[in-house]
């Protein structure tokens, strides 16, 4: 089971991510859990400022910027 | 097999890349040289409204710009966009870490110009720079100077009044952000920040680099801006609608009374009317073209753009949940004070005829 973590408050950029990752999964055939996370400590403690982040498997893949969601499948291929 | 199929998307991606980019740039060109020419034939020949009248020289001004507009908007902002990409906010925290408060503010109002912010990261933003020990008042320089002096402002302005009126207007906004980081660092109001964001100080993570690729740049702006240009446009229109009917209609006499130099309260008042305007920076800019060129003052019109841009009502509720109300308040009323100085100062110094 993989892990996919969206940083960020809950803006239109993290809802966008969002989408971007869950479509991801289903491009990557992989099984994955997609976590919302939102409280700016835990956002922070990655030292990420700017939102949306994307953490896979506990890796920091993106911040600041909306990957496709072609990008987040091939990353969740590659692991 | 998913890998395959990826790559030979990302494969015929590149090819066309160069491409793109090409007859993107040659095709703005074109449009940008051709566009005023052909807005005036659009209406004094094709609709044959007569130059000079009322209703006329309002639609020539809507016809003339709309597509300028957009065009700056969609051309520069991509461009902007792209090189923003190359400040992120961990960079410059990392930059203004162990800096004192003097260098610090003039540092990171000078960031906030090429760092990208949008309020839903102001906390995030906020907690991640007292966490690195940057001091209180360089920390608000960086929150007064990123929106403030914002990319659609000074493209809008650079654009529409020239180059001139754009370096005045950055000018002026880093001025304000320095002296308010620094008037807030001289306050003391470090008790007025959350105790649990003191908790976290030198906690945090620091975010690994993540490489991009220049195609991955290109698609990052493009994507940014399609999307800026999309959730703006109504307000534009609008926004450039209201200009026309003030270019075309509205008495030279009747702007100069309220919002002119003789009116001792006219930068207040535009002040306050900005309120409610907050981030609507692209819809506002050409009604306030108009205005300008109606006679309303350069400080008055700088002070009216700034509020807009620079006192956002939401982002104060926001950044609720990091410091305490007496901190806000000051942080509006600095940032008040600021934007009714400038405009006043320049309405003395800049005689616009």
């Amino acid at each position: 089971m993989r892990t996919i973590e969206v940083l960020g408050p809950g803006c239109d950029n993290c809802v966008r991510l969002e989408a971007n990752a869950r479509e991801a999964v289903a491009l990557a055939g992989v099984e994955a859990d997609v976590v919302k996370v939102t409280d700016p400590r835990e956002i922070v403690a990655h030292g990420i400022m700017s939102t949306p982040g994307l953490v896979i498997d506990g890796r920091i893949r993106s911040y600041g910027r909306i990957p496709s969601a072609a990008d987040i499948a091939r990353w969740l291929a590659e692991a | 097999m998913t890998t395959l199929s990826l790559r030979a998307v990302r494969g015929r991606f590149h090819v066309p890349l160069k491409l793109t980019v090409g007859v993107s740039v040659v095709a703005w060109l074109v449009a940008w040289f051709t566009e005023a020419p052909l807005s005036d034939w659009l209406t004094f020949s094709v609709l044959g409204l007569e130059r000079g009248s009322h209703f006329g020289e309002a639609i020539a001004f809507f016809l003339l710009d709309v597509p300028k507009v957009l065009l700056l908007l969609l051309g520069i902002i991509t461009v902007v966009t792209l090189i923003r990409g190359f400040f992120p906010p961990e960079k410059v925290r990392t930059a203004l870490a162990g800096r004192g408060t003097v260098a610090g503010s003039v540092t990171a109002a000078g960031f906030g110009i090429v760092t990208p912010f949008c309020s839903c990261s102001a906390v995030p933003l906020f907690i991640g720079f007292v966490e690195a020990g940057i001091p209180l008042g360089v920390t608000f320089a960086f929150l007064i100077s990123s929106p403030m002096v914002n990319e659609v402002a000074l493209v809008l302005l650079w654009g529409l009044f020239g180059p001139g009126i754009a370096l005045v207007y950055m000018a002026a906004g880093l001025t304000v952000a320095i002296i308010g980081g620094l008037v807030i660092g001289k306050l003391g109001m470090e008790r007025y920040v959350e105790d649990y964001v003191w908790a976290l100080q030198g906690k945090g993570g620091t975010a690994i680099e993540i490489h991009l690729t220049w195609e991955d740049r290109i698609r990052d702006a493009w994507a940014y801006t399609r999307d800026l240009v999309r959730r703006i446009m109504p307000y534009l229109l609008i926004g450039i609608g209201i200009g026309a009917l003030i270019h075309g209609y509205a008495p030279t006499d009747l702007v100069a009374a309220i919002g002119g130099r003789s009116n001792p309260f006219a930068v207040p008042i535009v002040v306050l009317i900005a309120l409610p305007l907050y981030s609507n920076a692209a819809g506002t800019i050409p009604i306030v073209q108009a205005l300008l060129g109606k006679g309303m003052p350069m400080g008055t019109t700088l002070a009216f753009m700034m509020a807009i841009t620079a006192i956002s009502l939401p982002e104060f509720v926001i950044l609720k949940r990091v410091i305490k109300p007496p901190l806000i308040a000051t942080f509006a009323a600095i940032v008040t004070i600021g934007i009714l100085l400038v405009g006043y100062l320049f309405n003395f110094l800049i005689h616009t005829p």
